[in-house]
């Protein structure tokens, strides 16, 4: 039963990828990568992994579609199209890498399998002694927030250098021109969100 | 601003429960699904659809800018403040066991206060984008 799930989200996943290439309409893209995200976390959710999920369905379904039409508001939403002569050996190459992948996942082991050496390393010890180190019901909060508290705190400070990257591009010149000519009279801005 | 009654009403009834459910995931990440990240990213939307619905300006008012940019920076020195806190007690950096009198519990007040840190960024992170993306091409630079 769940392999049936499996297969008809990857299908679905797959249909909307080739889908979202294909389109010249990005408004029209820009949905379907939402509804790609939601299908993400779907198949998160069927591999028991619900807060990944729940990462991938405010995040990838949520917000970053916002930010994409609020991207696309600025722009245009169709896509201005080149068509460039076929180069076949760009497609030997895609071609090439992508059997390498496929090929490199023959050596991976099974989905799920306990033996694997990944649930071997450190998974152990936080399976047996969460609860006594930690005391915290939810284990993926102990590992994030404590064993790996030092990723946590870097992921932290790469969002906080994305949003100062954003303020310099989009509002940093307003903003320093404002600290400029603060003593100058200028008149409010007066435009409303559409 | 934009004049959809249904949209409007529904979604004056839908903000606060987001908002809500947002700090149900902040706090309730210890138990279950969830935690600062999630709830941040829950709080910055329902903050994007209020400037959807009532527009920029109207967001504007309710969190000003200048506020969120301090919450931005706010968030990630709670965290790095609760690691400095570590070292001055005697442990580690991020070691939370030293933050309370048994180490149980100094890892509950760590890991709720680092989350917190990170909600807080993230909440104020997202709304300053959108408020960047969306104020773009409609005032004097």
């Amino acid at each position: 039963m769940i392999d049936v799930i499996h297969i008809v989200l990857f299908t679905f996943l797959a249909v909307i990828a080739i889908a979202i290439i294909r389109l010249r309409d990005l408004f029209a893209a820009v949905m379907l990568m939402g509804i790609f995200s939601l299908l993400s976390a779907s198949l998160f959710t069927v591999m028991d992994a619900v807060d990944v999920a729940f990462t991938e369905a405010a995040v990838g379904a949520g917000v970053s579609t916002i930010l994409m039409l609020a991207t696309l508001s600025l722009t245009h939403s169709s896509e201005s199209t080149r068509y460039a002569r076929p180069r076949p050996m760009a497609l030997v190459a895609v071609v090439l890498t992508g059997a390498a992948l496929v090929y490199a996942t023959f050596d991976m082991p099974r989905y799920g399998d306990p033996a694997a050496p990944i649930h071997h390393h450190v998974a152990d010890h936080y399976i047996e002694d969460t609860d006594d180190e930690i005391g915290v019901p939810n284990m993926v909060t102990a590992i994030l927030a404590s064993y790996r508290g030092y990723d946590t705190w870097g992921e932290t400070a790469v969002i906080f250098t994305a949003c100062v990257g954003v303020m310099m591009l989009l509002g940093g010149a307003r903003t320093f021109y404002r600290w400029r000519h603060r003593e100058e009279d200028e008149p409010e801005e007066a435009g409303e969100a559409s | 601003m934009i004049r959809h009654v249904i949209l409007r009403a529904l979604s004056k009834l839908l903000i606060p429960l987001i908002m809500l459910f947002a700090l149900y995931v902040q706090f309730h990440g210890d138990y279950g699904p969830g935690g600062g990240f999630q709830a941040g990213v829950i709080f910055g939307a329902a903050i994007i659809l209020y400037a959807l619905m009532f527009g920029l300006e109207a967001a504007k008012r309710v969190f000003p800018p200048r506020v969120l940019e301090f919450f931005v920076a706010f968030g990630l020195l709670l965290y790095g403040g609760v690691g400095i806190e570590a070292i001055l007690l005697g442990g580690n950096f991020l070691d939370y066991g030293h933050l309370a009198h048994e180490p149980v519990h100094g890892q509950h007040l760590g890991i709720l206060l680092v989350e917190l840190g990170v909600g807080i960024t993230v909440a104020a992170v997202m709304a300053s984008i959108f408020f960047l993306f969306a104020g773009r091409g409609r005032s004097d630079v």
